[in-house]
């Protein structure tokens, strides 16, 4: 294991850095090709944290944040593994989200879009996977929202994740999207996206975590990149 | 390969109350802080300072930043016990929203050395809006300079860009603060690697 390597970053799964219909991305993305840094998995560690750093309630977004009530909006489920490259469960992992509220807006003090903010919702949850990778989050829908990007330009339903794995370099900041999503045509950070690698950002509507009466529920899968299965020399 | 990677988003302009809370003054506790070590942690306390730069020269005011390091001894933290020991956490996160110049700033220990190969430096994650997948660089220090020397990875960059990748010493009041600046783009991007 000491020997080994991380998979190589698979590009074609990822957006380029520069994607001119979005426009932050023109001044912001690097435009030299990236230096080869094959570090051996020993040198590639994930931060140190555990379950005792997390609070009961971080999990669930609907009760995390409540004042004097519950969040308004569509309760929902989002569920899924993690997993990496090879199919393993990636466990003990930290999931980190955060999102809008129902009405479409943050409660990020830089957001400015007129629609309401929900004084029992902050929007951010986290947790960590189990034995088999899975994570499990119980929140709100969130809401599209308007952004300036261009005339008309709104933001499909989202739910932004964050996640380490195992190794440094299985890090991936992405969002989760949902099915059926009109806006999902028309948005350039999406449509940045390779064609072949965008279904695996939209989460699946499944019956069968939704529960009687109370959440529909989504499941979304996330696969990090793992221990390369031949070893190499650095 | 039996699965394909999960493609990177953006981490878009409303990461804080996520990511950095405590940070932002959000009433959530921060899993990761612009504080690498604690004030007890043994080793040449420094602060890391800089700012990110667009292809423009504007300051992003909305980047989010990771750090990682080993501690004096080139040892990674392997447990929350010794992270609770020693209080040398290994993980700095950071925003460049808070600060009135929208710097960055990190409270570490000068690292040791991860191999004896390698020279002193840290790992970086940069996030920000407009910036569609992470990028990884590295910082490495200027009163290094035999050991940058001898480093495998900063040998394996064009010499006219290593520059790009070194941390500058000053000591002010009794601190020691190397600047850090992070260039997206320009004359003077920032390298970045493949890790």
């Amino acid at each position: 294991m000491d020997e080994s390597t991380l998979s190589p970053r698979d590009f074609d799964s990822h957006p380029a850095y520069v994607h001119p219909p979005y426009r932050s991305s023109i001044l912001r993305g690097p435009t030299l090709p990236l230096i080869p840094l094959k570090e051996k998995l020993r040198d590639q560690r994930a931060p140190v944290y555990g379950t005792d750093d997390l609070g009961p309630l971080d999990h669930d977004l609907t009760r995390n944040a409540a004042r004097n009530g519950e969040p308004l909006g569509e309760r929902i489920i989002v569920t899924g593994r993690v997993l990496d490259v090879g199919g393993k469960p990636v466990r003990n992992t930290l999931v980190e989200i955060w999102q809008a509220n129902a009405a479409g807006r943050y409660v990020h003090k830089a957001d400015q879009h007129d629609a309401p903010l929900d004084p029992n919702f902050l929007g951010a949850g986290r947790c960590i996977t189990d034995n088999e990778g899975r994570y499990r989050f119980l929140t709100i829908k969130p809401g599209a929202y308007p952004w300036g990007n261009h005339t008309n330009a709104w933001r499909p339903n989202h739910i932004h994740f964050s996640l380490f794995g195992e190794y440094f370099g299985s890090r991936l900041v992405t969002q989760m999207y949902f099915p059926g999503d009109p806006l999902l045509a028309l948005d350039p950070i999406f449509q940045g996206t390779p064609e072949q690698a965008r279904d695996r950002l939209i989460s699946r509507f499944s019956i069968d975590t939704t529960q009687e009466s109370y959440a529909l529920g989504y499941e979304f899968d996330i696969v990090l990149r793992g221990p390369n299965q031949t070893p190499t020399e650095r | 390969m039996a699965l394909k990677e999960t493609p990177s988003q953006t981490v878009g302009p409303y990461f804080a109350y996520g990511l950095c809370p405590q940070q932002y003054d959000f009433d959530l506790k921060s899993l990761f802080t612009p504080e690498l070590v604690s004030p007890e942690t043994a080793g040449e306390h420094i602060m890391l300072v800089g700012h990110v730069y667009d292809g423009e020269g504007n300051i992003v005011f909305d980047a989010m930043l990771e750090f990682s390091q080993v501690d004096a001894n080139g040892e990674y933290p392997n447990s929350r016990a010794r992270v609770a020991e020693t209080g040398f956490r290994g993980m700095a996160r950071v925003g460049t929203g808070t600060d009135p110049q929208h710097r960055y700033v990190v409270r570490t220990i000068k690292p040791g050395r991860a191999q004896p190969d390698e020279a002193p430096h840290l790992n970086v994650v940069v996030t920000m809006r407009g910036l569609l997948t992470h990028a990884f660089t590295r910082v490495y220090f200027d009163d290094e300079a035999a050991a940058n020397a001898a480093d495998p990875v900063l040998a394996s960059v064009p010499a006219a860009r290593r520059g790009t990748l070194i941390a500058k010493r000053t000591e002010q009041n009794g601190n020691v603060i190397y600047r850090f600046d992070i260039h997206m783009q320009g004359d003077q991007e920032t390298v970045f690697f493949d890790v």
